[in-house]
């Protein structure tokens, strides 16, 4: 069995808040879902599935499926960081074409500027690897920053190619007026920027944003039943890459595999792909993400990048139109569901006139939640304009 | 040893006590399967690789290269995140310590040492060699 063409995403609402020190969590949960199911032309009442990860305040779905007054028939909560609300659409998708619900909605939300909460949880003791790596300060921000410089050395990728990627994301961003950095910098200002970890300076980083998004996905006769353009899910893949006992190979990420799975259930390549949604928590991500997916050999991702290759209406490959992760916003650290939200506004025709591909039929959203060098979920989506 | 301040310690389980009170006494361990003979880290009791439940501790000699590395430049004083790839295989993440941040490079020879850390654990850490 496949999911192709069994689901098409039907609404979607990103929240304009960047910053939400007047709303508590569950509200933004609540403003985003309805702001999903209007964009769908449905009602709260139509919803029978319900998605979140582990940003939803509550025992799983539970307090959340309260709060909103669902009546649901199927909940999922598999929870892979910031890869999740991708893995979230395979699994409504699946749903779906079993027959379990019908209208799949897909929150996201969070609110870590306001609350001034890190990315990096708590420790749970229980969790078999952190002793051995609590006590040398491991995080999100050098688990990255590792990659990066082992992929200097082994490749020869330098600091510029890495800013090409921030370059390209603060070109897009301009035209975004809900983008936290709209201001557009150079390959200068990024190298110039203070060193955080080496090689990432500030501005490889992405920001730190309250906010979030929710998606809608329906079934093919709902779907026709509505008046909004027919997004379809064509493929998806899921994976999680870790360590392997210490022998892993760090420069890997888990989208080599699910990039395979879904371009193969799509049934496309990544030549075929008009537009691409990749996840940009540092500029590095995006590099290895973009070999891994198949858009360029291993090790030519420096390159790939450069002299703003990923820039809409100049480059061979649009990226992140809306900002990304890097200039418009990291609802909750995560930054899988607004990569989807660009996706599905490209394909539609939705995105700002500036940074519209014409044409663009066939896009490509790619999560990676947690640590790029150590352990990470991986979702990788592919979606149709029918 | 070179640090002033001392690593945070982690809190340990009977899965893992043996290699921080090896730590202690300055041994590095790694476990190794004894079914299918391939070293791990960090250690289980069940081989990540065949799932054989016998799995030995193995004094090691603590040597490696520096496989990547990255500085924290906000921590006071800046520290080194590491992964050291051990000379028995497997990577392991550390702190490299006694050398000044811009003298670091990928392939640097190591060798462990042990840093005091919170609750009298010592920490293994790594130096040039
Ligand atoms: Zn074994």
């Amino acid at each position: 069995m496949t999911i192709r063409g069994k689901a098409y995403i039907a609404g979607i609402y990103e929240h304009p808040t960047r910053k939400a020190p007047d709303k508590s969590l569950a509200q933004l949960h609540a403003e985003i879902a309805i702001g999903a199911v209007a964009d769908a032309g449905l009602t709260m009442a139509d919803v029978d599935g319900f998605f979140c990860d582990n940003d939803a305040p509550g025992l799983g779905p539970i307090s959340m499926v309260e709060y909103l007054g669902l009546n649901v028939r199927h909940v999922d909560t598999t929870e892979t960081g910031g890869s999740a609300p991708i893995v979230h659409i395979s699994h409504a998708a699946q749903a779906i074409a079993s027959g379990k619900c019908s209208v799949a909605l897909i929150t996201l939300a969070g609110r870590p500027r306001s609350a001034g909460v890190s990315a990096n949880p708590p420790p749970n003791w229980d969790v078999p690897e952190l002793p051995f790596e609590y006590p040398y300060r491991s995080s999100v921000l050098n688990q990255y920053a590792m990659v990066a410089m082992r992929h200097m050395h082994e490749y020869g990728t330098t600091p510029e190619q890495l800013a090409w990627v921030k370059v390209a994301a603060s070109h897009h961003a301009q035209h975004n007026p809900h983008a936290m950095l709209r201001e557009v910098v150079s390959v200068e200002n990024v190298l110039q920027s203070p060193m955080i970890a080496d090689p990432l300076h500030r501005l490889d980083c992405c920001v730190v944003s309250d906010g979030g998004g929710a998606i809608v996905v329906v079934s093919p006769e709902i779907a026709r039943s509505l008046s909004r353009p027919l997004i379809k899910v064509r493929g998806a893949g899921e994976a999680i890459r870790d360590l392997r006992g210490g022998k892993a190979n760090i420069l890997e990420s888990g989208g080599a595999r699910s990039g395979a799975i879904a371009f193969e259930e799509a049934g496309v390549t990544p030549a075929d792909i008009k537009y691409a949604s990749v996840y940009d928590s540092f500029t590095i991500t995006v590099i290895v993400q973009l070999e891994d997916l198949g858009f360029c050999e291993k090790g030519q991702g420096g390159r790939f990048v450069s002299d703003g290759q990923l820039i809409s209406g100049i480059g061979r490959l649009p990226v992140n139109t809306d900002g990304g992760g890097l200039c418009n916003n990291h609802p909750g650290n995560r930054g899988g569901m607004t990569k989807v939200l660009e996706a599905v506004r490209q394909l539609r025709g939705e995105a700002h006139p500036a940074v519209q591909v014409q044409g663009c039929d066939l896009a490509v959203a790619h999560g990676t939640g947690g640590w790029l060098a150590s352990r990470h979920g991986s979702a990788t989506v592919i979606l149709e304009r029918e | 040893m070179e640090e002033a301040v001392k690593m945070p310690a982690p809190k340990l389980n009977a899965e893992n006590q043996e290699y921080w009170d090896a730590a202690r006494r300055g041994v590095l361990l790694v476990k190794r399967c004894a079914d299918c003979g391939e070293a791990h880290h960090y250690p289980r009791a069940i081989c990540p690789f065949c799932h054989s439940g016998s799995t030995e501790w193995e004094e090691v000699a603590g040597t490696g290269v520096i496989h990547t590395y990255t500085i924290m430049r906000r921590e006071q004083p800046s520290t080194i995140t590491a992964y050291v790839a051990l000379d028995q295989g497997p990577i392991m993440l550390t702190n490299i310590v006694g050398c000044e941040p811009e003298t670091v490079r990928i392939g640097m020879p190591v060798q462990v040492c042990f840093a005091d850390a919170e609750d009298g654990l010592r920490v293994p850490v790594f130096r040039p060699r």
